[in-house]
């Protein structure tokens, strides 16, 4: 395995399913229904996605959203907008543990 | 108008791609599953046939105040391909001898063309529908200062491109200062009643991609675009329509140039829907280029492909019944029009 990300393996996720099949039915019936218009529009839910792709950092995910964020008729400010909404969660989310730092340093600071 | 906005067209920049017969073979170059005739096969439509001719789509030439990147034609100011006088007087011609009920005129810019005007009034006096492709900027010109009022005058409806409602977007297509342009264009024309639902003056828009993807569902997108124009520019319309870009001209090349035509022909031959294909426009429209040469639709016209050679290829052989039984001329870049809820100068097809 010369390296670990591919973009040719992307089309291949299906291939989860050779084995636990029915879990992979599973799952991909819930994800096909987590995507349906719903309250919320396909759009909005794909801005969403192509958010979390980068919070988790799936180079498959991020290629995937961002062609469907453009499908859906999303413009490249609206996606720059929801992945900055992301990385402040992830940079907020470092920041907020600092309070669990500043007790420490209460605890044993003078 | 912004200065550096206009780019020089293939045929200018003697592109190979400004050939018909060039981009024909390109297209055909490109592996797919399964060819466009053997698609129309398995739903049952090979042959294509008419349905029954409805739009007369009068391509005036190829002369155009833009040079949109997209562009199926190679608009742009440096074209000299204009109707002569014998096609447009055929063209009204024939419109007074049949009962085609609509009459669509595009180009190019085609409000360039000197016998605009009067092939309208020809039309409308017949009591025919008309449409005007106009591509907003060209309301704004000094010498069309008056183009406006004409078409409210006439009840003429208009289909206006604008891929987005906001500026980088249009701009990265169609040119820099077009946005702001195009917003004026359409706040004269809502003041002249264009947009207004009681007002008998429709004004649709049409989104094309700005890129190799397909375009989002139309109902979406028009609810998102009617609030954005209105929140943003108080502007007002009736539609809105999504066409998939064609590979065609130069977004054929720009497919070329960037690695994406594989991948964008891929991507639409897979979303082949047999839907979509059974409403294809050709079935109910027929183009007519600058020199009277008869096609399908305007993308054939600009592939070089006729009608069916039996059946008169010229507005001066034109013979509507022989039209009407013809078999429609495709190609891989038809799969323009049945991907996914399919594509047509209206819009989406399903």
């Amino acid at each position: 395995m010369g390296h670990y990300y591919d973009s040719k393996d992307l089309p291949r996720f299906a291939e989860i399913g050779d084995a636990a099949g029915p879990l992979w039915e599973k799952f991909n019936d819930w994800y096909g229904t987590v995507f349906n218009e719903g309250a919320l529009t396909k759009r909005e839910k794909a801005l969403i996605a192509l958010a979390v792709s980068h919070a988790v950092q799936c180079p498959y995910c991020i290629d995937a959203y961002s062609s469907e964020c453009l499908e859906q008729g999303s413009d490249p400010e609206e996606m720059t907008e929801a992945i900055h909404v992301a990385a402040a969660i992830r940079g907020g989310a470092s920041l907020m543990h600092g309070v669990q730092m500043r007790n420490k340093i209460a605890e044993l600071g003078m | 108008m912004s200065v550096g906005r206009i780019l020089p067209t293939l045929q200018k920049s003697g592109n190979e791609l400004s050939l018909a017969g060039a981009q024909r073979r390109r297209l055909g170059s490109v592996r797919l599953k399964a060819s466009f005739e053997e698609s129309l096969a398995a739903s049952s439509l090979f042959p294509l046939r008419p349905t029954r001719t409805e739009v007369l789509q009068v391509n005036v030439g190829k002369k155009c105040n833009q040079t949109c990147r997209h562009c199926h034609v190679d608009a742009g100011p440096d074209r000299t391909e204009v109707m002569p006088r014998a096609v447009v007087e055929r063209c009204m011609t024939i419109l007074s001898e049949t009962d085609i009920p609509t009459l669509d005129i595009t180009g190019g810019a085609p409000e360039l063309h000197p016998d605009f005007r009067e092939m309208v009034l020809h039309a409308r006096n017949l009591g025919r529908h008309v449409i005007d492709r106009c591509n907003l900027t060209i309301l704004l010109l000094p010498n069309y200062a008056s183009l406006a009022g004409f078409l409210a005058e006439q009840g003429v409806e208009i289909i206006s491109s604008l891929p987005h409602y906001r500026a980088a977007t249009t701009d990265a297509q169609r040119g820099k200062g077009v946005f702001d342009e195009s917003v004026e264009a359409l706040q004269r024309l809502n003041k002249l009643g264009y947009g207004d639902a009681n007002s008998g003056l429709v004004l649709n828009l049409v989104t094309n991609p700005v890129g190799a993807f397909l375009p989002a569902s139309q109902e979406s997108l028009q609810r998102n675009w009617k609030q954005q124009l209105s929140k943003r520019f108080g502007i007002r319309f009736n539609n809105l329509y999504t066409i998939t870009n064609m590979p065609i001209s130069r977004f054929l090349d720009w497919l070329e140039q960037t690695g994406n035509l594989e991948h964008y022909m891929t991507r639409l031959a897979n979303a082949y829907n047999p839907a979509a294909a059974e409403s294809v426009m050709c079935r109910n429209t027929l183009s007519i280029g600058w020199d009277g040469t008869l096609y399908d639709c305007d993308f054939n016209q600009m592939l070089e492909m006729p009608v069916d050679e039996s059946v008169g290829q010229s507005v001066f052989d034109f013979d509507l019944s022989a039209l009407n039984k013809r078999t429609i001329a495709v190609g891989p870049h038809c799969f323009g029009c049945t991907a996914g809820a399919g594509s047509s100068c209206g819009g989406a097809t399903i």
